[in-house]
């Protein structure tokens, strides 16, 4: 569905989810990032979470 | 007799950071034992068990609750304790600076917040880091899985759909890349370049790249791959989508590999595709024995001779310290995992014999005899504490003890800066040596890897520790020779 990565090309979009401080720094670096205000999906089950990532949702 | 106490927050998520520095403030308070802030996944309820700091309503906490866990000399302390948490994880600098402003709550979201995303960066707890990457693959972004603790199952899954879909996954564990002139988590501030390094080592592109820097050269591209794609059960997809990417990238010039030997099956296809890229390269695969290589490959034992290769000059040698040598053995107490694999292959090359807890090829563990090499961030070390290059006080303790000994000649040390490392590693060192070296202690040695451009700046770092009493070597496989040669 997709073409190969060209991220070699940049200029890097970065969507953060997880560590805020990693996206702090991106954007201290002039880098056009979203942070996620990610908490765990499926009330915290990893196995269900992994089980809707493969659905899709 | 120690009282434990549980409180479980429903639904609530803070990052891994953030937890680790409330659960150190928590730990210091006067009659507090142990304390540990964690989401309730099933490998942090291992830890806490392991602690000694579960109680009955910690175990009844799911990956999607926080668990402030606390062991104390008695009820009182434990309840004041746990109050003092409470207060501090309602206090609005436990989020990050941006958490007043709107912020996407999905991937799904971000991706359609900023149309051309291209790359997730993915730091959350291991037991859902590969889901999340999953998603960021089909909808077309690459990622980058720093998270670690996700399964190699997981892991080998989730790199055959990337590569179908044409996606590149560095990770999980990927310490450190540079994408067209961006570091990405633990990275350094170099020049761009034509040197284009393939790692499974975060501290291995970090000291490679950085040395590179230091004697002119510049990086075009660094991609981490993390340390088992090499592994028969992963094949090396990301090595070889990395491996293409820089071959068909008009700004490299000279490809660097770096990483643990792999098998001899996953070998012959890194050699192979090095071999179609049809650019010099490099080849540093810690504590490998010689191979057949292509006519534009070259292999190299040390992490120094890789930057060196690559910029096609002799890698120069500092003369050591004039101190008079010391019986006795070198002890490394190392903060990165692939320095320390450096240091015992020029051991091991010289002949010496060594053991560490991170051992390569030809060293034995830690029962054998010889010098010590210690990778203090093995997980044996950090599990559910910070990795010793953000917070360096998790080397203290055998860095204090090893002052005081006289059966240790020298004590080696990395000092590594750049993004994601902590502030000033060197003051603190500075510190810890100052208040506990005495003039029996061992000599010390050390190198900084990083730039100039870095916030930590390199030269500060430098400066403070040769104040300090610290040997300062320009590489870390120097530092390695000079320990050497205040050994008798």
């Amino acid at each position: 569905m997709s073409e190969k990565s060209n991220l070699l090309q940049g200029p890097l979009k970065v969507v953060n989810i997880g560590l805020d401080s990693f996206a702090d720094e991106l954007k201290s670096q002039g880098v056009e990032v979203q942070n996620v205000d990610w908490s765990p999906p499926a009330s915290g089950d990893p196995r269900m979470a992994a089980l809707l990532s493969k659905l899709g949702s | 007799m120690s009282f434990v106490l549980n409180k479980v927050r429903r639904a609530m998520y803070l990052d891994s950071v953030a937890l680790m520095r409330l659960s150190r403030a928590i730990a210091d308070i006067d009659g507090v034992e142990e304390a540990a802030l964690m989401m309730g996944t099933p490998a942090n309820h291992e830890i806490m068990s392991d602690a000694g700091l579960m109680a009955a309503e910690g175990r009844t906490a799911g990956g999607g609750d926080l668990v402030i866990a606390i062991r104390a000399t008695g009820e009182t302390v434990a309840e004041a304790a746990l109050k003092d948490a409470e207060a501090q994880l309602e206090a609005p600098t436990a989020k990050s600076e941006d958490a007043q402003a709107w912020q996407a709550r999905t991937l799904r979201s971000a991706v359609a917040a900023m149309p051309g995303a291209n790359l997730a960066l993915i730091s959350v707890p291991g037991d859902f880091a590969a889901a999340e990457a999953r998603k960021a693959i089909r909808r077309g972004l690459d990622a980058m899985i720093f998270s670690d603790n996700v399964s190699l199952d997981d892991e080998a899954a989730l790199k055959r759909e990337a590569a179908n879909l044409g996606r590149l996954v560095m990770g999980p564990d990927c310490g450190t890349a540079i994408i067209a002139g961006t570091p990405l988590a633990f990275a350094n501030v170099v020049p761009t370049g034509d040197i284009g390094i393939v790692g499974a080592s975060g501290t291995g592109i970090q000291e490679i790249s950085c040395l590179i820097a230091q004697s002119g050269g510049g990086i075009s591209h660094a991609i981490g791959v993390g340390g088992r794609d090499l592994k028969s059960e992963v094949g090396g997809i990301s090595t070889l989508m990395a491996l293409d990417a820089l071959r068909n990238d008009p700004a490299t010039r000279h490809i660097v590999v770096v990483a643990k030997p792999p098998g001899a099956d996953v070998t012959a296809k890194v050699l192979s595709r090095l071999a179609d890229a049809g650019k010099p390269a490099t080849l540093c695969l810690m504590g490998a024995e010689p191979l057949d290589l292509p006519s534009n490959v070259t292999q190299v034992y040390s992490l120094r001779d890789a930057a060196f290769g690559a910029l096609g000059l002799d890698a120069p040698m500092a003369t050591a310290p004039s101190e008079p040598a010391r019986e006795g053995e070198i002890l490394g107490l190392y903060s990165g995992g692939t320095l320390a694999a450096e240091a015992q292959v020029i051991l091991l090359g010289q002949g010496d014999s060594l053991r560490s807890n991170a051992a390569i090829p030809g060293v034995s563990n830690e029962d054998g005899t010889g010098h010590l090499i210690l990778d203090l961030g093995d997980d044996v070390y950090t599990r559910g504490r910070p990795h010793p290059m953000i917070d360096p006080g998790v080397r203290d303790t055998p860095l204090i003890e090893a002052l005081s000994r006289t059966d240790i000649a020298v004590i080696l040390l990395d000092v590594v800066i750049g993004y994601g490392a902590h502030d000033d590693p060197a003051q603190h060192l500075a510190q810890i040596i100052a208040e506990h070296r005495t003039d029996a202690s061992p000599h010390l040695i050390t190198s900084v890897t990083g730039t100039e451009a870095d916030r930590q700046v390199r030269s500060s770092q430098l400066n403070r520790l040769v104040q300090a009493g610290v040997h300062v070597a320009p590489s870390n496989a120097e530092a390695v020779y000079w320990a050497r040669a205040l050994v008798t």
